[in-house]
């Protein structure tokens, strides 16, 4: 059996990934991430698995190279933070619509523009609700600790293949930062056959395989739309993970992912201490969104409160499914801020409780 | 309909001195009559043939009148965002590395929106074919100003010819990646009449054996003429195109590999 491990978050990806059986890492630097892709290039993964390492002159160049090595039917991946992800939309929304699987990983930090690089979660909207153009979905995984850093990457690759659809984990500078015990799995063999929709040369006994996002005929064209829907909706039916902690004797909830997740957790703690009753709601998929796991929460508590490092974003999936039942609200702090348990618990008794 | 006349003596196979190569399917192209995409397209599937590569090449389309042609090559095709084909073309390559791949671009792609992805992929030194078909304008949005729009040249978004102090220069970029220590082979080359498109065929081999051997980056240059866009006949639009741009743009080779 292998023991734990001492890691940052960063390296965890970039370790689970080469284990994951990873062909294509490409990326360029930005912090709080850059440490994924000095970690690979440090391992040599080349010669450990034969997994190609390539640091790109953007991140406009590097969303198209895992455009490239996705349409190939290889199991690529890139990570980057904030501004780095807005450069990669069209390139992700040309992959959603020419339904190729890939990972991207996003350690977000705040905002807006070149903001800071401390920790954010104020990139909630643009992973979870399109972010570039058209009506297209991410599969959008939050992990709130080194372990699920590494274990989401296998997860991610299950997914996005299973799907043909890109996946994104969307974690925060301090997941991606702090070091924990990290346990790995074997490694697992690169794939040996690629995918039979695969661009990878055309024999003589099939036709040419096409990757493309184009269609200039309207009515097929959303054809298409209709079938990327379709697919959609079997995900929201299938895929959804969340966690609850605490819940069952619950008053209150605090609805968090990632790093507000952790700290409400010791909120938690502290408002027990003092007899409030407040449980722990953690969407693990924040697309596709656990609404009907929050309806049914909210039907035992009398509010929730969504804990952010932002202005208040996921609060409103919180709130579309709460349908105005009970009271929801936001506490947030911005720009690299990071609140502290006491001051939620405080958020709690004030815009809860007692408001 | 109309009763078809057959000569019996052309269609014996010893008689046979041209047929369309396989490469090609049999889809009507959409290129306007006259235009250079379709000979590039052509030259380009021959030597594939030719070269018994069909089974492992993957080419990459760009954004801009050739965006569909994938639509008739009988290849493996990947269709990439604006610019972009040098990045993706580079990620196939890396994790296909017996494979073929080429690129196929525009010059607006290819030396305007796509001009980080293409000097870097030339830079590295990737071990693709990248052809780029300079035709001086935006031909596939309606004829806007191009990097390599000529001086005093109209466009639609330079109505009164293309001002430098205004505009701005026209951009030579084979001559830049020319520079560059990953390019093995950059020529550049034409379209317009019989003898050039043996020419061009020839470099099209010369850059697809040299990927073979794992030579770097080989970059063909193909200017050609955009009818449409420049508001002339085809013929026209050929003279014009020998008159104006081969003096700015010439034709040749500007860099080949020493024969070892
Ligand atoms: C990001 C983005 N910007 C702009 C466009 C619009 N667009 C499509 S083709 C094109 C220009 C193509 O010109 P060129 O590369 O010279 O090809 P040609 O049509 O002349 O062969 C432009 C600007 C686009 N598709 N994507
Ligand atoms: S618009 Fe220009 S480049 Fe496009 S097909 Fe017509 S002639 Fe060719
Ligand atoms: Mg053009």
């Amino acid at each position: 059996m292998e023991e734990y491990k001492l890691m940052k978050g960063n390296e965890a990806i970039a370790e689970a990934a080469i284990r994951a059986g990873t062909d294509g890492y490409f990326g360029y630097p930005i912090t709080p991430q850059s440490e994924v892709m000095e970690y690979l290039m440090a391992e040599k993964p080349h010669e450990r698995t034969g997994m190609v390492v390539l640091q790109a002159e953007s991140e406009v160049a590097s969303i198209n190279m895992l455009y490239g090595g996705a349409a190939a039917g290889k199991k690529v991946f890139t990570s980057s933070s904030s501004p780095g992800v807005s450069l990669m939309q069209e390139g992700i929304s040309y992959i959603a619509g020419a339904e190729l699987p890939c990972l991207i990983v996003n350690v977000a930090r705040g905002g807006p523009g070149l903001g800071t690089i401390q920790p954010g979660q104020a990139d909630y909207f643009q992973a979870t609700k399109g972010g570039g153009h058209g009506d297209y979905n991410l599969i959008v995984l939050a992990p709130a600790s080194v372990q699920e850093m590494a274990d989401f990457v296998s997860l991610s690759y299950d997914l996005a293949f299973k799907y043909r659809n890109p996946v994104m984990i969307l974690s925060d500078g301090a997941i991606g930062q702090m070091m924990e015990k990290v346990k790995f799995k074997e490694q697992e063999p690169r794939m040996k056959t690629p995918p039979d929709w695969a661009t990878v040369g055309k024999p003589a006994d099939r036709g040419p395989n096409i990757i493309t996002s184009l269609d200039l005929d309207p009515a097929r064209q959303e054809r298409f739309n209709h079938k990327l829907q379709e697919k959609y909706k079997k995900i929201r039916e299938k895929e959804i993970l969340f966690e609850e902690i605490d819940c069952e004797d619950a008053d209150y909830a605090f609805v968090a992912y990632g790093t507000s997740a952790r700290i409400c957790q010791k909120s938690m703690q502290l408002a027990r201490e003092e007899g409030i009753k407040v449980g722990l709601f953690r969407p693990i998929t924040l697309w596709p969104f656990p609404y009907e796991q929050v309806t049914r929460l909210s039907k035992k508590i009398k509010g929730m409160l969504s804990v952010e490092l932002s202005a208040g974003q996921m609060v409103e999936d919180v709130r579309l499914a709460v349908e105005g039942k009970i009271k929801v609200h936001h506490y947030g702090r911005m720009g690299g801020m990071i609140p502290t348990p006491e001051e939620i618990v405080l958020a709690l008794k004030k815009q809860i409780i007692g408001g | 309909m109309a009763e078809k006349v057959v000569n019996q003596e052309m269609i014996k196979p010893e008689n046979l001195v041209y047929q369309k190569t396989k490469v090609l399917n049999d889809n009507v192209m959409h290129y306007c009559p006259g235009c250079g995409h379709g000979t590039a397209h052509r030259i380009i599937a021959e030597v594939i043939e030719e070269m018994d590569i069909q089974s492992e090449i993957i080419g990459i389309a760009p954004v801009g009148c050739s965006v569909l042609m994938y639509n008739y090559f009988n290849v493996d095709m990947q269709e990439a965002a604006h610019g972009r084909a040098p990045a993706v073309g580079t990620a196939v390559k890396r994790l296909l590395p017996e494979k073929f791949v080429f690129t196929y671009q525009g010059d607006g792609d290819l030396a305007a929106i796509g001009t980080a992805e293409t000097i870097h992929a030339c830079n590295r030194g990737e071990n693709i074919t990248m052809f780029f078909i300079n035709n001086g304008i935006y031909g596939m949005t309606g004829g806007q100003m191009a990097p390599t729009t000529l001086e005093g040249m109209k466009s639609s978004t330079s109505p009164y010819g293309r001002d430098i102090p205004m505009m701005g220069n026209p951009l030579k970029m084979t001559e830049l990646v020319a520079q560059l220590p990953g390019t093995c082979y950059v020529t550049r080359q034409a379209v317009h009449d019989p003898s050039h498109v043996r020419k061009t065929k020839k470099a099209v081999r010369k850059a697809l054996e040299y990927q073979k051997k794992n030579m770097g980056t080989s970059f063909i240059e193909i200017v050609s003429n955009c009818n449409s866009g420049w508001k002339m006949a085809p013929v026209e639009a050929n003279n014009w195109m020998v008159e104006n741009m081969f003096p700015f743009f010439p034709l040749g080779d500007l860099k080949v590999p020493e024969e070892k």
